[in-house]
């Protein structure tokens, strides 16, 4: 440890921030056992009253079901794009190279809100109605930045010579890309698709808009439920997702280095 | 080369379509129709006037929410900036083995339901939440403090979601500091403040504006906070547009309304790149 003045009030300032961002996750979690009828202090005991109670609401796992389809869905269509438009930038030169890449990253800085209207008015226009489909194509945009900034940042990782040995020695580009780069590009693969899973089992306020009553995500859920007020059942259910967001990581850092073992 | 010419062109189509279809043509559709009129019954007009944004600026009351917008904005950015350069400093300078596992646990909140954690702040701040419950229980107070329904709540729930955008930044630039810098200034007898105020903190400016410009510009668009634990005085442009484009279904307003958002934004992002050039931040988000 570097011997500073005052080093010892940084790790406390430190400490003090974690935790501030670990506040609402840890009461979340111990309210969520509170076998109270009000999702709120006093603790009453430990109880899983309102985890059972959250199995048999029918709707909130319909709406898990329907965040499960909708993230992995997205997931895979756009980490797919992401990765062609990734070779794109990162192996070939063409002109407007910079200018196409700061356009497809530009959705992270233009407000959902401002995403979630444009699509509704240009779906309107179309006549056509809020269906699954317009969440699918929506959530694409939302995620897509993130794949391409994930996948170039490990495909400029990728040596071209690797490349260029398998076509030396006789690969055309489909057997190249199958039996080089897609191996390497593996990691960044599974990142790509479990950052958009998550952004889009995750997302809220674009999917407020593009939602109807019967395609209603976890979030648009939670959402409807709180208007009435906090009731222990959505500290259950978040506990539940707390569980799920920090499992599945691990779940995935743990297959990928199976995989790349076994291979 | 010749033949390859096309290929990264084929490559881009997806994405470039995705973008093209899915976000430019609609982004000006909203521009569209925010000149268009809105009937008594309802329906939408084709039209070229101005009407909509004469409403928008006709008395104080929407300015006031787009000032409030930009206000709870640079308040925003002023807390994440105290908040998030000490620990960013701290993982710069720390030498523990687990700065890995730090780092990543401060991007934790990042992954979890955003819902969830703005909501939680109603658990801690609420009447019967865990402050109050404590400071009644101790017989600090009588009756609850009511901290929720105000900018500051707002603020703890915005700040709980940008805080780990700003941090990064600010680590990432802090990063790229040659050390050697910080031990010829020690050399040169700088003492660690001076050293620090001389040679580190400019050095780390790019991260700092960065992840203001960040913090800032999702502020500025934030729908959920304000909704959840602000009150009715509290609201920000984007509750705005969702109440006039889904409450009253009045498209033409509500498209008037995103263009002054937008507008805002890009200003305030053109301004931004033209003296301080905007790869920085997509550099710090690559990081992550």
């Amino acid at each position: 440890m570097p011997k500073i003045s005052g080093w010892s009030l940084i790790r406390f300032y430190t400490i003090l921030v974690y935790a501030f961002m670990f506040a609402p996750i840890v009461v979340v979690v111990v309210l969520s056992f509170n076998p109270e009828q009000f999702g709120s202090f006093p603790m009453k005991g430990f109880s899983f009253r309102w985890f059972i109670k959250l199995a048999q609401n029918q709707t909130i796992l319909i709406a898990f079901k329907n965040s499960l389809i909708l993230g992995s869905l997205t997931a895979v269509v756009s980490t797919a794009v992401g990765i062609m438009a990734s070779m794109a930038f990162v192996r070939y030169n063409f002109p407007g190279k910079n200018t196409l890449n700061t356009l497809l990253l530009a959705p992270i800085m233009i407000p959902e809100v401002i995403l979630g209207v444009a699509l509704l008015l240009f779906i309107r226009w179309l006549q056509q109605p809020k269906s699954f489909a317009l969440l699918v194509i929506g959530h694409v945009v939302l995620t897509l930045p993130y794949v391409l900034l994930i996948v170039q940042a490990r495909l400029g990782g990728i040596k071209k010579e690797y490349e260029e040995a398998a076509q030396s020695l006789g690969a055309n580009g489909l057997q190249t890309f199958k039996e080089v780069t897609l191996p390497l590009l593996t990691p960044a693969i599974l990142a790509g698709m479990l950052f958009s899973f998550t952004i889009s089992f995750d997302d809220i306020t674009a999917t407020l808009f593009w939602a109807t009553a019967q395609n209603q995500t976890v979030p648009v859920k939670i959402f409807g439920m709180l208007r009435n007020s906090i009731s222990p059942e959505i500290n259950a259910l978040g506990t539940v997702m707390i569980v799920l967001t920090i499992a599945t990581p691990l779940l995935a850092g743990y297959l990928s280095r199976k995989l790349s073992r076994g291979s | 080369m010749q033949s390859k010419r096309w290929k990264p062109w084929a490559l881009l189509s997806p994405a470039l379509s995705a973008v093209f279809l899915l976000l430019v043509v609609p982004v000006c559709f909203i521009v569209v129709y925010s000149f268009w009129l809105r009937s008594p019954t309802g329906a939408d007009i084709a039209a070229f006037q101005f009407g909509n944004y004469a409403k928008f600026f006709a008395d104080y009351f929407y300015p006031s929410i787009l000032l409030r917008t930009i206000r709870v904005s640079l308040e925003s950015v002023a807390l994440c900036l105290v908040l998030g350069y000490i620990p960013a400093y701290f993982f710069y300078r720390s030498e523990t083995r687990f700065k890995s596992v730090l780092i990543l646990l401060i991007m934790l909140p990042f992954w979890i339901s955003f819902i969830i954690r703005t909501m939680s702040w109603i658990n801690i701040l609420g009447d019967t939440g865990l402050i109050n419950h404590y400071l009644i229980k101790f017989g600090i107070l009588s009756e609850p403090l009511g901290m929720l329904y105000n900018e500051g709540s707002v603020l703890m729930g915005l700040i709980q979601y940008l805080l780990p955008f700003m941090i990064l930044n600010i680590y990432v630039s802090l990063e790229g500091i040659d050390k050697s810098l910080l031990e010829a200034a020690r050399s040169m007898g700088c003492t660690e403040w001076q050293a620090f105020k001389e040679v580190t903190l400019p050095l780390s400016l790019p991260g700092l504006s960065a992840g203001s410009l960040l913090v800032f510009v999702l502020t500025a668009g934030t729908y959920l906070p304000p909704m959840i634990l602000g009150g009715p005085k509290n609201e920000m442009i984007a509750n705005l547009i969702f109440k006039r484009v889904i409450g009253t279904l009045d498209w033409p307003f509500g498209s008037a309304i995103s263009v002054v958002l937008l507008g805002l934004l890009l200003i305030i992002v053109w301004t931004y790149n033209r003296y301080l050039g905007i790869n920085q931040i997509f550099k710090s988000l690559q990081g992550e």
